[in-house]
């Protein structure tokens, strides 16, 4: 392992691990799900955290360069003087660096509105897989020739190492209210979601919890999430202020005619950020149920969430797991977290089974393997359940006209076999 | 429409035996960069897969027209923010030229609006990348490299747009100075005063646009020879002055984008206007007219790194030979 402080020195160790023979792998934080950082094939792991600097920030052109270990949190609030965020929001934001984003092209709730990760990085310095720079993307609007920037943002590390970012900067929006609506059957808060989005209203966050999700949420922080209901979904609208009440009553009425039992409007910033405090501690409370949890993260069409969430209820129930939903129901982004304690006997093998079986249902439904994780290790050998030989094959020939050696973070994203022509080998198991 | 029958497969085959190949769509567009060689011409399915208007996403055949696709996403109420310069533009021929139109402002860019492609590959599979929902990060972005890459890498034959839902007001103001406004649909300014898109509700509209005068849209500067400038946006107001000094010149800039849009009866105007944008870390990209003018340039950054991904896609060079200076 090393710990590079500029991309000189992460060059020079791309340089020298290649002279060794060896592959290498970026890491930030490590906070990512999918196993996209973890070292294969004796790779030699280039952490970015100490090169965590805010370089420069441009408010007039709402640009910041940043260094990729800079934490995501840490970015908006050095720019929140100015009136301006970073809009991507990982539920991972206080521990996770712009690097491991860029990677991943993450997402979060506030990703509904504004667009995950590529929407927001213009321009990257990067070590490629030869040790040698480049400059991807840059701050005028268009570059000339191919979109290299857009093809290594969620290439997840297997086309070289950022060093340098260019990101764009939101401005506050003037008004923003945010809503707890609660209801009785998650069909209901489901159906509300797709009438939401159907009846032409375009929230900046649409959140869904479960009932077993919101009580530990409750229990863990106390965001005054109300116990009784069986689903409660967080919306929240900003922009003017006509707008905003104008999508305020949109929401309540379309959550009402779906039978919400309540609906609150957060009165002041306090509540606001309570409310936002409970979503983004879910994965924390979750151990007050279960000492393990497995979660997933898939997309559906939001016309197929009623029924495809029912599906995820009854797959764990057929192998006698619990599951709890907490998810980016605006965009169809389903986590569904899979608790279990890894004591029970033979437990794994019924959370990879529900897993594979949730992701097939999702993918059968018009949908897609991940949402805002990446494939990394542990999706990599599902990618045929979306994508065809041929589709693959497309895949890997970008991969390798950026990497020929295949030397950066071996063995991630696309399985063996991906290429035409090559040896087609049955994977070791579904999951890694 | 079904893409799997007869259409797809006809052109996979010509593709696959041509010597060269050019998709060709509306040819509003056929100039822009540099024109193909001679190739023999392919043309790609017309019309709507599939359209889910309460999942706001549509697919569409590539060779789909803008105007026919606004027309169908207004029937209910949405729309997808491309807006080419010539509603003919196909949607194919918009995303191959990745020319995003003036209300990127608010709306981004092309490539953010396109979720899956299929395209025929230069040996004749068809293949698809990106996927249909509203967020996807499965594999690589496929689709964001088919974004402004002049069919160089395959021929689109369809395409799954994300829409929005219409505005329910939208209207163009005009200042003499640019104004402070939160999410401007577009900004645009010729020197003298500058034109504003507000888009939203109504009652926002009206307190954003006090102080501002109605006006009515605004017409991008037109002319024999034509050119977009890209540069940092910060670096419009200097850029300004250079554009000025070159007589017969018109053009118009979008304010905190960075795009501006040249046009003159004379040649020689794109040159200097050109000379300008490499002044100002930027660049012009022909087009029109401009005959004998390099559409690009200057040689692509990257250019090793871009030639291995086209060698990757068209080991034989046989996509839209001559349209990327690689």
């Amino acid at each position: 392992m090393c710990w590079p402080r500029s991309a000189d020195e992460v060059a020079a160790a791309v340089r020298i691990a290649r002279r060794h023979g060896r592959p290498f792998v970026a890491r930030g934080s490590g906070t990512g799900l999918a196993g996209g950082a973890t070292p294969l094939e004796d790779a030699l792991v280039i952490v970015t955290t100490r090169m965590n600097r805010l370089l420069g920030v441009d408010p007039h052109a709402r640009v910041a360069w940043v260094e990729p270990g800079l934490l995501n949190l840490d970015l908006s609030r050095a720019v929140s003087h100015l009136g301006l965020h970073y809009a991507p929001d990982p539920s991972s934001q206080q521990a996770c660096t712009i690097g491991g984003n860029v990677a991943t092209n993450a997402g979060g709730p506030h990703c509904l509105a504004s667009g995950v990760t590529s929407a927001h990085v213009l321009a990257l310095d990067v070590v490629l897989a030869d040790g040698e720079t480049a400059r991807l993307g840059g701050l005028a609007p268009d570059s000339p020739g191919y979109d290299l920037r857009g093809c290594f943002v969620g290439s997840e590390g297997t086309m070289g190492i950022a060093t340098r970012v260019a990101v764009r900067l939101m401005p506050d929006p003037p008004a923003v209210a945010t809503m707890l609506c609660a209801f009785d059957s998650i069909d209901a808060a489901a159906a509300t979601v797709t009438g939401t989005i159907a009846g032409g209203v375009l929230p900046a966050a649409l959140e869904m919890m479960d009932a077993r999700i919101t009580a530990a949420v409750e229990d863990f922080v106390g965001a005054g999430y109300p116990r009784d209901a069986q689903a409660v979904l967080l919306v929240e609208v900003d922009g003017l202020d006509g707008g905003v009440a104008a999508q305020v009553d949109a929401v309540r009425e379309i959550a009402k005619g779906h039978g919400a039992s309540s609906v609150r409007i957060a009165a002041d910033d306090a509540e606001r950020a309570l409310l936002w405090k409970g979503r983004k501690s879910a994965f924390g409370a979750i151990a007050r149920i279960a000492p393990d949890y497995y979660l997933h993260d898939a997309v559906v069409p939001r016309t197929r969430l009623v029924e495809v969430l029912r599906r995820v209820y009854e797959i764990a129930d057929a192998h006698e797991l619990i599951t709890m939903n907490v998810f980016h129901a605006g965009d169809g982004n389903l986590h569904p977290l899979i608790v279990f304690d890894r004591r029970d006997p033979g437990v794994w093998e019924r959370v990879y089974d529900a897993g594979t079986e949730i992701l097939t249902t999702c993918i059968a439904a018009g949908g897609v393997l991940t949402g805002e994780h990446g494939v990394g290790v542990e999706k990599r050998d599902l990618m045929p359940l979306q994508f065809s030989a041929d589709d693959l094959d497309a895949q890997a020939r970008l991969r390798d006209a950026f990497d020929p050696d295949g030397a950066a973070n071996p063995l991630k994203v696309l399985p063996r076999g991906s290429r035409c022509g090559e040896l087609q080998r049955v994977p070791e198991g579904a999951w890694i | 429409m079904d893409l799997t029958a007869g259409h797809v497969e006809t052109l996979a085959d010509t593709v696959a035996r041509a010597g060269a190949v050019v998709a060709a769509g509306g040819r509003t567009q056929w100039e822009v960069g540099n024109p193909p060689h001679e190739a023999i011409e392919v043309h790609a399915p017309v019309g709507v897969v599939s359209y889910e208007p309460d999942d706001l996403t549509i697919t569409v055949g590539a060779g789909t027209s803008f105007a026919e696709l606004d027309s169908i996403l207004a029937e209910h109420g949405q729309e997808c923010a491309l807006h080419p310069r010539d509603p003919a533009a196909t949607v194919g021929g918009i995303v191959s030229c990745g020319l995003s139109g003036i209300r990127r402002l608010r709306h981004g860019p092309v490539r953010d609006h396109v979720l899956e492609v299929r395209f025929v590959t230069a040996d004749g599979r068809t293949v698809k990348g990106g996927g249909p929902t509203v967020k996807n990060v499965t594999g690589y972005d496929i689709p964001r490299l088919f974004v402004g890459s002049f069919g160089t890498l395959g021929v689109l034959v369809q395409l799954t747009l994300r829409c929005r839902p219409r505005a329910a007001c939208s209207q163009w103001f005009e200042a003499d100075q640019p104004p402070d406004l939160f999410r401007a649909a577009a900004m645009l300014w010729d020197g003298r005063r500058v034109q504003i898109l507000l888009e939203g509700n109504d009652a926002d509209v009206n307190v954003q646009s006090a102080g501002l005068r109605a006006c009515e849209p605004p017409r991008l500067p037109d002319g024999e020879h034509r050119g977009r400038i890209s540069v940092p946006p910060g670096e419009l107001a200097a850029l300004a002055p250079a554009l000025d000094a070159l007589p017969g010149a018109r053009w118009c800039a979008e304010l905190g984008v960075g795009t501006v849009h040249v046009a003159a009866d004379d040649a020689a105007v794109l040159v200097g206007a050109r000379r300008a944008a490499h002044e100002h870390d930027g660049w012009l990209l022909r087009e029109h007219g401009g005959d004998g003018i390099d559409g690009f340039g200057r040689p692509l950054p990257n250019a090793e790194l871009m030639r291995r991904v086209k060698d990757a896609f068209d080991p034989t060079g046989k996509l839209a030979p001559g349209r990327l200076p690689l």
